[in-house]
């Protein structure tokens, strides 16, 4: 006999109950696969978001200040509502501007969300007003041109393809029950942008200031200020010197970066995987009942056995560690199959939910799988503990005399 | 035959606790096997035949009084020096064989070998034991539940001697066994004793322990004069 005997015996053990092994084995490849799955689910989102932030990192929101810590983050792409305080004075857009005009580019955006009527159909959209002359610095187009009169606009893609939007088609902003609705035409399609830091327009209209003064008579009521930074490494002093200048007396402007955001989401993200893999984790807790099952239905099988290897000289800690290395060859097998699996399951999951699976194989996504496995082999070995503590502490006539 | 003590027994009581009241198996046995000695113990069931086995081979400790094994008090050892005790000086053999059913006949008989000398056997040992109880290669890849109740303990006493323990202690070894082959491995057994291994063999059987130099019979745990 080669190797370590009693590891030796165990192999042999598990292997005599083939079946039986294989369906507690079966627990820890279901539990490992869940936990892998949902950590790198969560893991892709929070690389894939992370990703697009990164990119926007060059840009600060200055909102007005609501009274708590990153206020300012409601108002990001959601269009904050106009007619109460929350919004940017003209004065308080000129003091931003005469700040930061010299690190980059400084706009203010009117944003409201309005219901929208195309045709005989009924919907809701963001309304954004911008400066006609910022548009082609911050906004790319896939079709037709930048609005040059009051009443066109531009679409973001999403709505487009929701509402069959077209270049020359009309939209009713307003409700025509209250007999207040503003048409535009629409002039050019925006091209996606995904989750943004400033302005979201993938589902929304963009027209110019005087349109959005127009219809809401909300002129130097600023939902936010954007700041473009020609150098990432100002964001700090532009934030700095904004924050001494408007803040002095009292808080009235609050500046966020995208590494904020970064935080609040990737927080968010972190804790729903945790809450998501904590549920996928309830399949191993039944995975160990089962191993523990199997582990003293060996254990009582052979109590025989434990009995003639105690009487011709095996230590009990050798019997113990038989049926521990039992419990750790599920475990082992079974978090390996696992790992197998969690990698193919994975990555349909990540690419069925996230979409994409370009952040599949980078360490942050990846690491799930051996940890998954870990937390598997260690489950399996707990569950053998009792199983073979019981087994060393048998009395060995007493063993010999079982049938 | 020499004159030297190899167990020693003074006034071993073993009383098991339960709870309709205590049961004496061992009442105050003294008794001395010197080495090469061949001993059988007989007695009605119930007597403390086994009891008696069990302190011997280190199995179980006296309740009260005093067991020496190679001048070495069982009562003062813990478990792990019980257990090597069992692993080194004493060989087991059991009226069911107790082979493992997981291991083939050779690795039966490595096991103790192994657990001893931390690695497998190189020199032969194994195969020449195996082969001096007329179980050959062929037979000695078989598991236990494919070899004859003969065959079985003809393993069972190599695994026995394996360790070249001095002290062999034989729980009614030809009871599961025809009476042609209880007499081959009784005649084993008296080859054993004549090369100087010390045997103590409990049995029912009178024809059995006429292999014994000398029988000790017991009876409500007490040995008769």
């Amino acid at each position: 006999m080669r190797g370590d005997i009693i590891f030796q015996l165990s192999v042999r053990s598990v292997r005599l109950h083939f079946l039986r092994s294989v369906l507690a084995a079966l627990g820890i490849v279901i539990g490992v696969v869940a936990i892998a799955s949902m950590g790198m689910m969560g893991a892709n989102m929070t690389l894939s978001v992370t990703e697009e932030l990164s990119d926007m990192a060059n840009i600060l929101v200055v909102n007005a200040y609501t009274g708590g810590g990153g206020g300012g983050m409601m108002r990001i792409g959601g269009g904050g509502s106009s007619g109460n305080d929350n919004y940017l004075s003209d004065d308080n857009f000129e003091d931003i501007k005469r700040i930061a005009s010299k690190y980059g580019l400084v706009y203010a955006l009117y944003s409201d969300s309005d219901i929208i009527e195309i045709g005989s159909d009924t919907g809701r959209a963001t309304i954004y007003g911008l400066d006609p002359a910022v548009m082609p610095e911050i906004l790319t187009l896939t079709d037709g041109a930048y609005p040059k009169s009051t009443n066109s606009v531009l679409i973001g893609p999403q709505l487009a393809e929701r509402w069959e939007l077209k270049i020359g088609s009309r939209i009713d902003i307003g409700d025509s029950d209250e007999g207040s609705t503003t048409t535009v035409r629409v002039v050019g399609i925006l091209e996606e942008r995904g989750m943004s830091m400033d302005l979201s327009t993938d589902s929304a209209i963009v027209g110019t200031e005087k349109l959005f003064i127009g219809i809401y008579d909300t002129e130097g009521e600023y939902g936010q200020v954007t700041i473009v930074l020609d150098d990432i490494d100002d964001a700090d002093t532009v934030t700095g010197e904004i924050e001494d200048e408007l803040n002095k007396k009292e808080d009235v402007v609050t500046v966020s970066d995208s590494s904020r955001m970064m935080e609040t989401i990737t927080s968010t993200l972190g804790t729903l995987t945790a809450f998501v893999m904590a549920i996928a984790g309830i399949s191993l807790i039944v995975a160990a009942v089962s191993i523990f099952n199997v582990m003293m239905m060996s254990v009582t099988e052979r109590i025989r056995e434990i009995g003639i290897l105690r009487s011709i000289g095996t230590q009990k800690e050798e019997v113990r560690r038989m049926f521990i290395y039992e419990a750790a060859i599920l475990g082992i097998v079974g978090a390996g199959i696992g790992a197998v699996a969690s990698l193919v399951l994975g990555y349909l999951f990540v690419l069925i939910m996230v979409g994409t699976t370009e952040y599949f194989f980078a360490p942050a996504s990846v690491m799930y799988v051996p940890m998954a496995m870990i937390i598997g082999v260690i489950i399996c070995i707990i569950s053998g503990v009792y199983p073979a503590w019981r087994a060393a502490d048998l009395d060995p006539i007493e063993a010999l005399r079982a049938e | 035959m020499q004159n030297h003590p190899v167990i020693e027994l003074d006034r071993v009581t073993k009383v098991y606790p339960l709870p309709a009241g205590d049961v004496i198996a061992l009442d105050g046995i003294s008794l001395r096997i010197e080495e090469g000695e061949f001993i059988a113990i007989m007695g009605p069931s119930g007597c403390g035949k086994s009891t008696l086995l069990n302190q011997i081979g280190s199995l179980d400790v006296p309740t009260s009084g005093d067991l020496f094994i190679d001048r070495r008090n069982i009562r003062e050892m813990d478990d792990r020096e019980l257990t090597t005790l069992r692993l080194t000086s004493i060989g087991y053999i059991f009226q069911k064989f107790n082979l493992i059913p997981l291991l083939t006949a050779y690795e039966n008989v490595e096991y103790p070998y192994i657990l001893r000398h931390r690695h497998p056997d190189t020199t032969g040992h194994v195969t020449r034991l195996l082969a001096g109880m007329g179980i050959d290669e062929a037979l000695s890849s078989h598991k236990p539940p494919e070899l004859s109740g003969g065959q079985q303990q003809r393993v069972a006493i190599a695994r026995a001697l394996v360790n070249d323990p001095k002290t062999l202690l034989c729980d009614e070894p030809t009871g599961n066994l025809d009476s042609k082959t209880g007499e081959q491995i009784m005649e084993m057994l008296k080859d054993l004793n004549d090369q100087g291994r010390t045997i103590i063999m409990v049995t029912h059987d009178p024809a059995v322990a006429e292999y014994a130099d000398r029988t000790i019979t017991l009876r409500d745990g007490r040995m008769l004069v």
